[in-house]
């Protein structure tokens, strides 16, 4: 029996439109059948595309402000509507004295707090030109620069429209004045912001993605099939798999710690304790999202996938970057639930503004709930055996 | 058998969403026993491994391994079963020694050191023991994974396809081993497609499509088939193979070098075709016993590929 030879079409030598159509067909037929890879392509980049373009904004409004108020007569009032209708300052509440107001800065409830001087109209009126105090929480330069910028007109508004008639002064120095004090951040160095925010998402970046990466290999690789064949329990590997890099983290934590504060000479002024229970947590938590994300990943590449798309939101919508005061409220909402949120106030209160074991016990609560939910979700997921 | 059997499961059932992957499966595997796993890709044999030693949960069946139960013991069936996984599942990027060391301690055997370096040695890779796993070949690979399995000393072995890709030198040292580990009293359960591996199993049971078709000693199931065979030697055997796959009453024509084997189970209408075509004079035609390999043949040919949709079952 003889066969015919296959005929070949007569095409190129060098390059074949037919074999380079049957590898881009190919290449799109995988594509689509890897639906978490296709949806990563998709679907991510649209709901980052929205999140971020919506929710950041450089010129932060609506600042939390509290004010002390030791006067309350019509020019106070002037004064601080016009801060409040300057969209900068979001007045939320009094402070009853400069112990609470202080406090309020270093926990972050506020990032101003407005002091009104006891007869602050009266000396006014009087001449003798008394001092608005604003203190400003300036760990986060950023959030407090275009306020600040905006006072001085706010203030000359004020003057306009309260002081009129025989009060009405001429152009002679002002009748008050506006002392802004940047507190824990007195020179509004960018690097004493951002390289304690820089633990955090570095500790983010690693701590998920090898915990991610390091599941999925053992399934990938079918090592665990051999692995759960054997009497070992599922706890013993899980524990066993992850202290190896929280031993990592501990050794990032320690470089961390050296450079910040001899290259960068970034202080540290609160408590030890207060960062060590801060940081074991934040490490825990992204231990338990790298678990969370290996048991939804099938191989490698959608580990580190899926590890980088926990990153932007820890780096664009937890504070470290754009001033968490500054973005609309959902996107605040969001950002509460972003574990590295939390982290950042963990550590800026602590290095930068002294804080000790209470004014991070709140953060770490958070931290804690959100280390609940992801790895009841988690355990949820998990599966002991290979159905 | 006076012994209680090591295996002994009924009703067995596993199904993934929509496909039934394992349908009412039974299985009474005798201590000491070599029981051959047979059937074709598919057909639900690693499926049925993986739950006999706990790592898949039956959605139906009961029964019990090594005296536990399949479906609340999985725990303690773990600890004396050694089960080599149809993929390399060892460490690749650990040396022998150290793969062999962490095995060791998953089963928290005594005299740890001792016993890896003895595996070692029969291994005969005492010098190579540093040497990663993943540099191994096939062979290598297959041997250092019996080992393994092999270091707690399992009452049950569970071997799934171990000698696909290995060479038939590699085979033979493998089967060997086998049947020294069965003599000692080990039971051991092996899924294969070769049929030289299938005659050396005691027991055989041949599943399709995630059902037993046939299950017994391996010497009774040629006649449990109930194939008559012709042997036909002569020239231009092409020919007459063409010749005879149209005739009525051959249901297989199997080549073996310069032979052909003809079978069918209607023995007159077989017998029919032949004495029309011996009548020629052209070929040497002698009546022999049906053996495994006609019987497997024969087996086989019913049942392909199982990935394909089961055309008696519907779905």
């Amino acid at each position: 029996m003889s066969r015919a030879a296959p005929a070949r079409k007569p095409d190129g030598h060098f390059f074949s439109l037919r074999r380079f159509g049957a590898v881009l067909y190919k290449e799109f037929i995988q594509m689509r059948r890897d639906h978490i890879t296709f949806g990563m392509m998709i679907g991510l980049p649209l709901i980052q595309l929205f999140l971020f373009g919506f929710a950041i904004n450089a010129d932060p409004r609506n600042l939390p402000t509290l004010v002390e108020i030791g006067d309350n007569g019509p020019l106070t009032r002037a004064v601080i509507s016009g801060m409040q209708q300057s969209g900068y300052f979001d007045f939320r509440g009094q402070v009853a004295g400069t112990a609470a107001g202080e406090e309020a800065l270093r926990r972050g409830v506020a990032n101003f707090v407005v002091v009104i001087p006891q007869n602050f109209e009266r000396d006014v009126v009087r001449g003798r030109s008394p001092q608005v105090l604003i203190a400003a929480d300036a760990s986060d330069p950023s959030a407090v620069g275009g306020a600040a910028a905006a006072l001085s007109g706010i203030v000359n508004v004020a003057i306009r429209e309260t002081l009129i008639g025989p009060l009405a002064q001429p152009s002679a120095a002002p009748p008050f004045s506006v002392v802004v004090h940047r507190e824990y951040n007195p020179e509004g160095k960018t690097s004493t912001n951002i390289v304690p925010g820089l633990l955090a998402i570095i500790l983010s970046m690693t701590m998920v993605m090898i915990t991610a990466v390091a599941i999925v290999k053992e399934s990938e690789r079918g090592t665990m099939e051999m692995l759960i064949a054997t009497p070992v329990r599922p706890l013993e590997v899980m524990l066993g798999k992850i202290l190896p890099y929280v031993f990592v983290g501990y050794v990032q934590t320690g470089v961390f710690l050296v450079a910040a504060s001899v290259v960068f000479h970034v202080p540290f002024d609160g408590s030890w304790l207060a960062f060590f229970w801060g940081f074991n947590l934040f490490i825990v938590v992204n231990l338990a999202l790298g678990f969370l994300i290996s048991t939804a990943a099938r191989n490698q590449m959608q580990a580190m996938q899926l590890s980088f798309f926990t990153i932007l939101p820890s780096i664009l919508l937890s504070g470290f970057m754009f001033p968490f005061g500054g973005m609309p409220g959902w996107a605040q909402f969001i950002g509460q639930g972003v574990p590295a949120t939390h982290f950042l106030r963990v550590i800026r209160a602590v290095m930068l503004k002294g804080g000790d074991v209470p004014d991070v016990a709140f953060e770490c609560g958070a931290l804690v709930l959100i280390l609940i939910v992801i790895s009841g979700i988690a355990l949820l997921r998990y599966r002991q055996t290979l159905d | 058998m006076s012994e209680a059997p090591v295996i002994d499961v009924r009703g067995l059932t596993k199904r993934f969403g929509p496909r039934t992957v394992v349908d009412h499966f039974d299985i009474q595997v005798p201590k000491g026993a070599i029981y051959g796993f047979l059937g074709p890709n598919g057909s639900g044999k690693t499926t049925t491994i993986r739950m006999l030693c706990g790592l898949l949960t039956p959605d139906a069946g009961e029964g019990t391994c090594l005296g536990f139960d399949v479906r609340r013991d999985a725990a303690h069936i773990k600890e004396q079963v050694g089960y080599m996984t149809q993929k390399f599942s060892y460490y690749e990027d650990l040396s022998i020694r150290e793969n062999l060391d962490f095995v060791a301690r998953m089963y928290r055997l005594d005299r740890r050191k001792e016993r890896v370096q003895q595996a070692l040695d029969d291994l005969g890779l005492a010098d190579r023991a540093k040497q990663l796993a993943g540099s191994l070949s096939g062979g290598w690979k297959q041997r250092l994974a019996l080992a393994a399995c092999l270091l707690h000393d399992p009452q049950l072995l569970l071997l799934d396809e171990p000698t696909a890709g290995v060479d038939p030198k590699a085979r033979r040292d493998f089967w060997d081993e086998i049947r020294r580990l069965s003599a000692r009293g080990v039971t051991v359960l092996v899924s294969t497609h070769y049929m030289d591996e299938a005659v050396q199993c005691d027991f055989i049971t041949y599943i399709a499509y995630g059902r037993k078709l046939i299950d017994g000693p391996s010497t009774e199931i040629p006649v449990m088939v109930g194939l008559e065979t012709w042997r036909v030697e002569g020239p231009d055997l092409a020919a007459l193979e063409m010749r005879l796959k149209s005739e009525p009453g051959v249901e297989q024509v199997a080549r073996f070098g310069a032979v052909l084997h003809v079978s069918g189970t209607d023995k007159p209408l077989l017998n029919a075709a032949v004495e029309r075509l011996r009548a020629q004079g052209t070929h040497r035609w002698t009546l022999q016993v049906a053996g495994l390999e006609e019987a497997f043949i024969y087996l086989m040919a019913g049942a392909r590929d199982n990935f394909a949709a089961d055309p008696k079952v519907p779905t």
